[in-house]
């Protein structure tokens, strides 16, 4: 053929196909031949671990959405018969309600694994800005999700959640209407929100297509933040990083099915089973765990306007950090006073989600207000300072070196050794 | 992909062949093998789901009660999303089913096997053609030729005992499976 | 690393600690043993079908459970004839009829449990403004599920002397606010329980909110049956991928 994809495939059929479209090149070289820094540890297993919760969630939405009415009127019916008579409906329900935890689990160990090993740094911005899309695509698909039960909780939620568009002047009032479809939550919200919330994570899963194919042209970061040099400093992706990941999604699947088969509820509200009534609210209305570092952030500022840009603000930040950090050493290992600050980054990040559940009054106000003031400072004056201010230890020449720990031999096998397709 | 690097076809410095390699390869094979097995009964909630759920199955079987259907009358009703049909039938009406000589039907049946005691007919009211609802349910509607029941979409014609006497269909009109619980109550299903 | 993840993973269930105590309302609900708690609890059939009878003998006068088929019972050990029986002893209204009316109709298992009040308004009503809420999922939409219910059914006291009950209400030690619509319906001896076991308040309590709780998830045995199963094949799965993975690894060094 003298047109056409040259294809070197032995499997006629595999062959005919690859000439004409060559996938099979295509993911032999992004999930075969791919290499990775052999150096990398387990938390570089929490990407594949929430590529396998996207799909979870995809596959049991997708039943799920073959019984559920997106109606006011039945809307919780319907889910309630899902739980009672369809054949594993109970099953698939807690599986994809515990799946949006378990996603953000994932996830956030995804970031926060991100932000210690400085993968968001030349030359992976795009790649990391993609991940923030990602993100938020997750949050509004959360978010929209969870009003579709219609129980107490999706139903105020949706309330304050979407009445956070009302802060803007002028046009705030005309987008929270055209929002609901209505003067209030009621149908009309429930059908839209049903439609993208079907439709957003599809929109997620090309993001993540995006996402792994900048991952792939970058290469994967590592523990010590420094570049592949060659192929004794990785590992062809299949089959040791597909094994090891593997491994640790099992692993994580058994966190997953400890929750879905015996603490189904635990991370749910019990307000949400009660049917949405729009004349009473709930005592407290707390936002599913994962928005609630943000939800701290929205209610520490006392006006707002200033707290729905703040809660926005604290995302935005996270799209221009390839740019705030000023250092040029990537991992957290080679720096010594930037490590003690991912610390209390970590930290702060959790004390808010502490707060965001708390009441928003006395202490609890106070200490959201620190901890808003602690993201913001970490990120807008900390990192652009800390990168020129602080000594940075001497890097590794090379990943191979401190693996080797200075001598040995790089054992034949253990290269990436060029592609062997014949 | 499967002639590209098979797992133990890479870098394994232990000696090629002997013990180690086996007991590699059963390990290798144990653990696809289990993960196999785990996929496909995961696999099973998804499709089962789709599948009658138990309130669709609490449907199944119905009740009727035939003591408000006076001789020469019908009711229609609804089982499993279908309509069945139910007809109180004259003497007549029995007789004319009787009499007739199965060898020239499309689909011989006697009419003894197409009911459980001669006044009560019981079908589903489903054309065995296309499966439009046949007419002849009502008093006014046409009843075809043979004082059954008349497909308008084709013009089929069933007898009094629901056989198809003329017209496109290749088949009777189908039997539910039912039992008397006493002289006036079916169970349909 | 492994601290990272510890951190993390531990925070996520703490915020889940903090949100449920929080809910509470300050008033502690003190833990009861159940049967069907735990990894192997099954729910207690005999305690669930004298729950029934509580329910359907007191509750079921003013709560609805609208979300409960009459066929469920099969859960708690009643046979098909038996549930056939109680269905039946339920007027049902169905129509319209040819004649464009509702009628009465003895029930079938496929039926909902019938609610006592046509609508909320008429519930309201009759209840002096409170609505009776539905009992279909009360187990888990109330912080602290079954260990609340019971200690709401067995918390009703005379108010304190620094506290006057409004017109109507009633003081309740464990339900939030004190103050609740509900009077204290559960009186020793209030039924008569077919298999001879004495009706205490604490009895009654117990065996009804066992009831709730199988009725909030009728599949919870079910679950956890198979979780048992899930989790022990995924800890083997588990084991067998770290042995691949170490077998892999272990070449290229």
């Amino acid at each position: 053929m003298s047109q056409g994809h040259t294809s070197t495939f032995k499997n006629p059929v595999v062959k005919w196909i690859d000439s004409r479209l060559p996938i099979f090149t295509m993911m032999h070289h992004e999930y075969n031949e791919y290499p990775m820094p052999r150096n990398v540890n387990y938390l570089w297993a929490f990407g594949a671990i929430a590529a396998v919760m996207l799909i979870i969630m995809i596959a049991t939405g997708l039943v799920l959405a073959m019984q559920y009415a997106a109606n006011t009127a039945i809307a919780f019916d319907s889910v309630e018969r899902i739980m009672r008579d369809v054949n594993y409906g109970w099953l698939l329900r807690y599986l994809h309600a515990n799946g949006a935890s378990m996603f953000f689990i994932a996830v956030y160990i995804h970031i926060f694994r991100g932000l210690y090993y400085g993968s968001y740094k030349a030359p992976r911005e795009i790649l990391w800005i993609l991940g923030v899309v990602i993100f938020l695509a997750m949050m509004g698909t959360a978010f929209m999700g969870y009003v579709l039960p219609w129980g107490q909780m999706s139903f105020w939620g949706a309330t304050v959640i979407t009445n956070l568009f009302s802060a803007f002047p002028i046009v705030g009032d005309p987008i929270v209407t055209w929002l609901w479809g209505g003067f209030s939550v009621d149908n009309p919200t429930l059908n839209r929100f049903f439609a993208l919330h079907f439709l957003l994570p599809f929109v997620i899963l090309a993001l993540v297509i995006l996402h792994t194919a900048a991952l792939h042209i970058c290469g994967s970061n590592n523990p010590l933040g420094i570049d592949a040099k060659g192929p004794q400093d990785t590992v062809p992706f299949n089959p040791y990083v597909t094994v090891k990941d593997l491994f640790a999604v099992v692993c994580f699947l058994i966190l997953y099915a400890a929750f879905v088969f015996f603490m189904p509820n635990y991370m749910g509200h019990p307000d949400n089973y009660i049917p949405a009534n729009p004349l009473v609210t709930p005592a407290h209305i707390v936002p599913e765990w994962y928005f609630l570092p943000f939800y701290a952030i929205l209610r520490a500022i006392p006006d707002k306007l200033g707290g729905v840009l703040a809660m926005f603000g604290a995302i935005a930040v996270l799209f221009v950090l390839p740019w705030l950090d000023t250092s040029k050493v990537r991992s957290c290992k080679f720096r010594p006073i930037y490590r003690q600050f991912f610390w209390v980054l970590a930290i702060d990040a959790l004390v808010l989600g502490y707060a965001g559940a708390m009441p928003a009054e006395g202490i609890w106000l106070l200490i959201a207000r620190i901890g808003t003031t602690y993201y913001f400072f970490h990120f807008l004056i900390l990192l652009p300072l800390l990168g020129k201010l602080e000594r940075p230890l001497p890097l590794p020449a090379s990943i191979s070196e401190p693996v080797l720990k200075g001598g040995g031999h790089v054992a034949a096998g253990a290269t990436a050794k060029p592609m062997e397709k014949a | 992909m499967a002639q590209t690097t098979h797992p133990s076809g890479t870098g394994a410095p232990t000696a090629p062949g002997g013990e180690g390699t086996s007991r590699r390869d059963f390990l290798y094979l144990a653990t696809g093998a289990v993960g196999a097995v785990g996929v496909a009964a995961a696999a099973w909630p998804f499709v089962d789901s789709m599948n009658p759920a138990a309130d669709t199955l609490a449907l199944a079987s119905i009740e009727v009660d035939l003591a408000p259907v006076a001789e020469g009358q019908s009711i229609t009703v609804t089982w499993r999303g279908k309509p069945i049909f139910v007809r109180h039938r004259t003497a007549k009406e029995i007789d004319e089913a009787k009499a007739v000589n199965t060898a020239e039907l499309r689909d011989p049946q006697k009419d003894e096997v197409r009911v459980q005691k001669p006044e009560w007919l019981v079908l589903i009211g489903i054309c065995t053609h296309l499966g439009c609802v046949p007419l002849g349910q009502k008093p006014t509607d046409p009843r075809g030729d043979f004082d059954g029941w008349f497909c308008p979409c084709h013009g089929s014609h069933y007898d009094s005992s629901g056989r198809i006497r003329k017209g496109p269909a290749p088949l009777n009109l189908a039997v539910p499976p039912y039992a008397f619980l006493n002289d006036s109550r079916i169970k349909l299903g | 690393m492994r601290a990272l993840k510890t951190v993390i993973l531990s925070a996520a269930l703490a915020l889940g600690i903090g949100g449920t105590a929080l809910a509470s309302g300050g008033v502690h609900i003190p833990a009861q043993d159940w049967p069907h708690a735990g990894v192997f609890g099954t729910i207690d059939k005999q305690a669930a079908q004298r729950g029934f009878q509580v329910y359907k003998e007191i509750c079921s006068t003013c709560h609805s459970m609208h979300l409960v088929p009459i066929r469920t019972l099969a859960g708690i050990g009643l046979t098909p004839d038996q549930i056939k029986d109680i269905a039946a002893g339920y007027e049902m209204t169905d129509g319209p009829n040819d004649a464009g009316e509702m009628f009465q109709r003895p029930g079938v298992p496929a039926d909902r449990f019938p609610s006592p009040f046509p609508n909320n308004n008429a519930a309201r009503a009759a209840n002096g403004g409170a609505l009776p809420p539905d009992l279909s999922l009360i187990a888990k939409a109330r912080v602290g599920g079954e260990d609340y219910l019971y200690a709401f059914l067995t918390g009703f006291e005379d108010p304190p002397a620094d506290v006057t009950l409004m017109p109507g209400m009633n003081y309740n030690k464990y339900f939030p606010g004190h103050q609740v619509g509900m009077p204290n319906i559960l009186m020793p001896d209030g039924v008569t329980y077919a298999d001879g076991t004495k009706a205490t308040v604490e009895q009654m309590a117990h065996d009804v909110s066992t009831f709730l709780t199988f009725v909030a998830e009728p599949h919870l045995d079910a679950r956890k049956q198979m979780g048992v199963k899930v989790i022990l094949f995924l800890i083997v799965f588990a084991g067998l991928m770290y042995a691949t993975k170490r077998q892999l690894w272990s070449g290229l060094h």
